[in-house]
């Protein structure tokens, strides 16, 4: 019993400096010297968020870059008990979950692959544009997917498909020192600057 | 695998390795009382702390009052993190209206938080206000990890005196241990994911019209605040469902680094500190040795396994070059996604930058395995290094038999009690996973929550239990955690796995702590050198490991025989 009044005063201690005070100061100090990063990374465009540079959206449009496949869900409005597929809903994280002998997952595969082929994709296909990511929010592709929907972009848009792959190559960036991170394509990103491009011409 | 990639792993290793010493060495000056810098400033709030408290800094505790304390203050902690869970509705900064959690799902959590595992059957941004995350879940990150580190101080001490009838006092050390390790390291640390890109706000969601005109909301919050504490204290219970798969949790390479840095490098840490403070650091780098080894074979196993990829879908026509990348995050690349893996299992971290359930089955079996050898590699703060202890333990008693001596360790003699007790400790794993997992897997409870069947479905039952009962927190995560019989047995395997670890380890420390300290003989088996540590890790490997082979048998390693043979399930 000798224990009980340490562990209540440290308890209540504790949480008033780990759980508010540390939190709260840190909020304030970010604010102040972070400001852009503790909003959540906004692009504001015209006094509209357009989005978060850190989180993708789902393009589904011709005249846009596509992100990756996304495996997150929404609840389903007719039906509260069930989920309906939302893609890159960024309320609620999630992914495919799905292990490597999945028939679901290799079935999922296999349609967007054919469906890829159709469209005049050559082997080997971008395996980012066949995959969900972790979060569903992934909001970079590799430099290959990019390149690889130039074709139908350029078409949609009327554009030169040169100056895209030059726009794609501006927009992707590279290793630091060569040495850390890897080679990608910020989708948001690049569809700003598809725009802004097509805006120009 | 590239070059590249081992670099990056090897960069990230190289930040570990400068920090662990001078860290090592400020903790055991924290811990034995001696003045350092951070006294000026904290020492005030420290000897008001205790004042407060009713603690008498300098009268120490045996190992039964020490035990008591520490088990009355989890069990006041639970009582106040299942409360606020319940009464969130009515608490303040619950922007979004999330309604209290309901009760199964309150127990589990906070049993979850308590136990340092952060087993999470909910999805944060969808249950949990900003008060229940900052006040209730953060608060245990820290207070969790701290009693952590008070339990292996208590055995260090054990280990260091001779003679003594006291090892310590738990709060002191939990205060210590807080506000002058865990506090400072996560205010530097945040701001580090802030500066990366983290938010850091009370804002609970942000409405943007997409591009193409969409309505999409973005669920923020204080996340750099709870992620800092969140990878140094080894808690791994993420902000958002994904975890440090998400980018606001983990924006970038540069976080990503950090992520693995700071959930690294305090566990690690704490082996020098215990060689310094048992007066031989020789000793904490032969335990580094041991671990590291074993460590660095885990991450090559998920490395390439990871980037051979998955041949049913290279089949398809998939570029074999970029690897598996199911349930993977571009940003990271196979190299330090494989590192995230192996480093939050060898620790009882169980933060997820890609998700474990669609690694490829080889890729899977490692996270599994390193959690079922009891995560000593280097383990959860504290928690690790009395973990490693108890198989130390082992090694030495081992090795006695085999050359007739009574065994000894750093000048103990090892005897029938100690080994009662460190084998206690080591059982309760196999006891609650395959226990847990053979049940689950004959009722229709435990089947219907399974989201992939054939042999992987039985991984993730396996999974779920290992991580609860290693305290690890990282899951298989298509399994639907979220029912009674999940919540309430994962809970169970929980309490289990940390206090059905610790009590017996506490005991055991009690005992040494009274035996005196022998000066080393010639016929002493030196344990600070290779053949210990090779031993170290036989044991590891043996006592630990083997006990769980056939279960990984059914699971992970015939699901790769039956993926190389093109089988789906």
């Amino acid at each position: 019993m000798s224990h009980l009044r340490p562990a209540l005063v440290l308890l209540l201690l504790f949480t008033a400096l780990t759980g508010i005070v540390y939190p709260l100061a840190l909020t304030g100090v970010a604010a102040a010297i972070f400001p852009q990063q503790a909003g959540g990374s906004l692009i504001v465009q015209d006094g509209k968020i357009v989005g978060s540079r850190l989180i993708g959206q789902n393009f589904a449009s011709d005249v846009y870059f596509h992100p990756r496949p996304s495996a997150t869900t929404a609840p389903d409005p007719n039906d509260a008990g069930k989920t309906v597929d939302a893609p890159y809903n960024a309320a609620n994280s999630a992914g495919s979950n799905l292990g490597p002998t999945s028939k679901t997952l290799v079935e999922r595969v296999k349609a967007a692959a054919e469906a890829k082929t159709a469209e005049g994709w050559t082997s080997p296909l971008p395996a980012d544009a066949l995959t969900t990511s972790a979060s569903g929010l992934d909001p970079d592709i590799s430099p290959a997917y990019a390149l690889a929907q130039i074709p139908r972009v350029a078409e949609a848009r009327g554009l030169d498909a040169a100056k895209l792959r030059a726009l794609v190559t501006a927009q992707t960036k590279r290793r630091w020192l060569g040495l850390i991170g890897e080679p990608r394509v910020n989708v948001l990103a690049l569809n700003i600057a598809l725009d802004a491009f097509h805006a120009r011409q | 695998m590239t070059l590249n990639g081992w670099l990056q792993i090897g960069l990230v290793l190289g930040l570990v390795l400068v920090a662990v010493r001078p860290l090592g060495l400020y903790m055991a000056a924290v811990f034995e009382g001696r003045r350092t810098p951070a006294s000026l400033a904290l020492g005030p709030v420290e000897r008001g702390f205790y004042r407060l408290a009713g603690v008498a800094p300098d009268k120490e505790q045996g190992w039964l009052a020490y035990t008591l304390a520490m088990l009355t203050f989890s069990a006041l902690g639970f009582v106040s993190l299942y409360a606020i869970l319940r009464l969130q509705a009515y608490l303040p900064l619950n922007p979004q209206g999330f309604d209290g959690v309901a009760p199964d799902l309150a127990f589990n959590t906070a049993i979850s938080f308590l136990t340092n595992t952060n087993w999470q059957a909910y999805g944060g941004e969808t249950t949990m206000s900003a008060f229940s995350q900052m006040a209730g879940l953060a608060v245990h990150n820290f207070l969790s990890a701290a009693t952590g580190i008070a339990l292996a101080l208590a055995v260090t001490r054990a280990f260091a005196r001779g003679g003594a009838t006291t090892i310590g006092n738990f709060w002191v050390d939990l205060t210590r241990a807080t506000l002058y390790v865990l506090l400072p390291l996560s205010i530097v640390v945040a701001l580090g994911f802030v500066a990366a890109g983290a938010p850091q706000t009370l804002a609970g969601s942000v409405d943007a019209t997409t591009l193409e005109g969409a309505k999409q909301t973005l669920a923020l919050g204080p996340v750099a605040s709870q992620e800092a504490i969140k990878q140094l204290g080894t808690n791994g219970g993420g902000f958002f469902n994904v975890n440090a798969a998400h980018p606001f949790e983990n924006p970038n390479a540069f976080a990503n680094i950090l992520q693995i840095w700071s959930m690294l490098t305090v566990s690690a840490a704490l082996l020098i500190m215990f060689g310094e403070m048992v007066g031989s650091e020789r000793q904490g780098w032969a335990l580094f040795g041991a671990v590291g080894a074993l460590l660095l074979c885990g991450v090559a196993l998920v490395y390439a396994s990871e980037t051979a990829g998955d041949p049913l879908l290279t089949a398809l026509g998939l570029d074999p070059a970029q690897g598996n990348l199911e349930g993977k995050e571009i940003r990271f690349g196979q190299a330090l996604t494989a590192l995230y893996v192996a480093v939050t299992t060898g620790l009882s971290c169980g933060a997820v930058n890609a998700m474990h359930d669609s690694l490829t089955p080889l890729g899977g079996l490692v996270p599994l395995f390193l959690i079922q050898l009891g995560e000593v590699l280097p383990g959860g703060v504290g928690s690790g290094l009395y973990g490693l202890l108890a198989f130390a333990v082992l090694s030495v008693f081992i090795a006695g038999l085999m050359v007739g001596r009574t065994p000894e360790f750093l000048g103990k003699k090892i005897e029938a009690r100690e080994i009662k007790l460190a084998m206690l400790a080591v059982l309760i794993l196999p006891l609650a996973i395959l226990g847990f997992t053979s049940v689950a897997a004959v009722l229709p409870a435990g089947l219907a929550s399974l989201a992939n069947s054939g042999p992987h479905g039985l991984s993730e039952m396996l999974y779920a239990y290992t991580s609860a009962a290693g305290n690890n927190g990282s899951a298989f995560a298509g399994l639907s955690a979220n029912t009674p019989w999940w919540n309430t047995t994962t809970a169970i395997a929980m309490v289990l796995g940390r206090f059905g670890y610790a009590v017996p380890v506490m005991a055991m420390a009690g005992s040494l702590a009274a035996k005196k300290k022998g000066a080393p003989s010639a016929g002493t088996f030196p344990t600070d050198g290779l053949l210990f540590v090779g031993l170290l890790i036989g044991i590891i490997l043996i006592v630990g490991g083997l006990q769980f082979f056939p279960a990984l048998a059914l699971g992970p390693i015939v699901e790769h025989v039956l993926m190389l043979a093109g089988k789906t399930f």
